[in-house]
């Protein structure tokens, strides 16, 4: 569990990217952040791996504030996936996703041998393991960027945007993979996105930010589409567009489910 | 012709002169800078500070600088120190900047996923900056390579004997074979160098020519572009 109380981050230049943050990040579930830019999404992500120092606040990790930790052992103890990979361009596959157990100290070739089971897990092939990053395809890199994180086995992933960078058929399967992998897993995984679709689809919970991280709603996807809390997430999840409205026709004797333009996205079971 | 065929024994020795005293400050210009290029990559007012010292240095004219060093150093007017200490100076002078453009050539976000990886910032500099700055350091080292190799030869004209001494002593007595013959090895010298110092990047650089070498390999054993994961034979890949 990942509790912010009363986070406060204001940045040297004056700007306030988080005002007096709370909440609390239940285990073994994923929490997306959601918002715009300047929500201040990204700083409370990097604010739990002391990326980002607070400025006033408490963030504790199962009860234990997170700054009575050396941050470097904090970072190497939370797994950290970003935008564009961040895989080392100058190592191989490999060695990428071995990277953090290697700094703790693993034994190379047991890094290396655990870092291969790795690529299985996340679906990649084996014989990828000697490339270097830019011999893969965005997708590929992404895959190679979760197995890095999950390679010291953290309690804890976070996610920057991790899909945001590649295209949209392989973001849905990569979205699918995250969703097979978290059932297996059982992670702690904190996701930062800006698109809403991708918050409701992978999250346990999800939590609607508005500028200088104000939380609008947070709830399961169903609390938050059944019952917008203001205009703004009205707004942000499309239910004022008639996005989110679907009713249902009868058609040759079975509901259909049509959206505010009348196409059908589906048929009701009974 | 016939005075280098004489003479071939003078032309080597000194050749190997010229190498000896060329590789010290190259070496050394290297060194000096990497703290200093950091520095001046780090903040803002190192920055100005030593990119212009850095780039003053370099406008000091060579001779009286090869006069000058024994008095500030405290040597004899002959020893070749002097032309290493001075060329070393020039070598800092070029290297300094060509390093805080290096370092800064690092991608951010590779910086800041290393250090969400959990390294701490020695380690990060070593093993992430460092060789990811490689290449620019390279292109700098191949430019100091080439302009240290041709200087040595002004310390001729105070007395500490190289491949410049053709020169002067061609010049004099009018042999143009033995002038001729003095230009020739140091562009040798150059050139060898500059194989040597892109043979060590290429060996410890092996990423920067990864995207190359598959492509033309993939080609050449008709393997499919990366895209297609499923359909890459692994043992064909393992082969390679």
């Amino acid at each position: 569990m990942i509790e912010f109380r009363t986070v406060t981050k204001q940045f040297p230049d004056g700007t306030v990217a988080v005002d007096e943050f709370s909440l609390v990040i239940p285990a073994r579930q994923t929490t997306v952040l959601v918002g715009s830019s300047g929500s201040g999404k990204t700083t409370l992500l990097r604010m739990i791996n002391r990326m980002v120092e607070k400025t006033s606040g408490e963030i504790e990790i199962d009860g234990e504030s997170i700054y009575k930790l050396n941050p470097v052992a904090l970072r190497r103890s939370i797994g950290y996936v970003m935008q564009n990979s961040g895989l080392l361009p100058h190592r191989k596959v490999i060695d990428n996703v071995a990277t953090v157990p290697l700094l703790n100290g693993v034994k190379k070739a047991d890094a290396r041998r655990a870092a291969l089971d790795l690529l299985d897990t996340v679906g990649l092939d084996r014989a990828l393991a000697d490339r270097y990053p830019s011999q893969l395809s965005g997708g590929q890199q992404q895959r190679v960027g979760v197995a890095r994180g999950l390679a010291a086995n953290p309690n804890i992933l976070l996610m920057d945007e991790p899909f945001g960078a590649v295209d949209p058929i392989v973001r849905a399967e990569l979205q699918q993979e995250l969703v097979r992998l978290q059932r297996e897993l059982g992670k702690t995984i904190v996701f930062v996105t800006h698109d809403i679709d991708e918050a409701f689809l992978l999250g346990d919970q999800v939590v609607l930010l508005e500028k200088g991280g104000r939380i609008a709603q947070k709830g399961t996807p169903a609390e938050i589409l059944s019952r917008p809390a203001n205009d703004f997430v009205a707004t942000f999840i499309g239910a004022d567009r008639g996005r989110r409205a679907l009713r249902v026709e009868v058609v040759n004797g079975r509901n259909v489910v049509v959206d505010a333009d009348g196409r059908p996205t589906g048929v009701l079971q009974a | 012709m016939n005075w280098v065929v004489n003479n071939i024994g003078l032309i080597w020795s000194l050749t190997l002169v010229q190498v000896t005293l060329a590789i010290p400050p190259i070496i050394l210009g290297f060194i000096i800078s990497l703290p200093l290029g950091w520095l001046a990559n780090r903040f803002r007012l190192t920055r100005g500070a030593l990119l212009t010292i850095s780039g003053l240095l370099y406008t000091i004219p060579s001779l009286p600088l090869f006069i000058a060093l024994p008095a500030i150093l405290g040597t004899g007017i002959l020893d070749p120190i002097n032309v290493v200490v001075g060329l070393t100076i020039y070598a800092v002078a070029l290297m300094v900047r060509q390093t805080a453009d290096a370092l800064a050539s690092v991608d951010p976000g590779t910086k800041q996923a290393a250090t969400a990886m959990g390294f701490s910032g020695w380690s990060r500099f070593w093993k992430v900056e460092f060789p990811l700055a490689g290449p620019v350091l390279l292109a700098g080292l191949r430019v100091v390579s080439v302009s240290t190799v041709s200087l040595v030869s002004i310390g001729s004209v105070i007395g500490v004997t190289s491949l410049g001494y053709l020169f002067l002593n061609g010049l004099q007595r009018d042999i143009p074979g033995e002038v001729i013959s003095g230009i020739v090895a140091t562009l040798v010298i150059a050139i060898v160098f500059d194989f040597i110092l892109v043979g060590i990047g290429r060996l410890l650089m092996p990423w920067t020519r990864a995207d190359r070498t598959t492509r033309s390999s993939r080609r050449a054993k008709g393997i499919k572009a990366p895209g297609v994961r499923a359909a890459e034979n692994p043992v064909e890949v393992m082969a390679k």
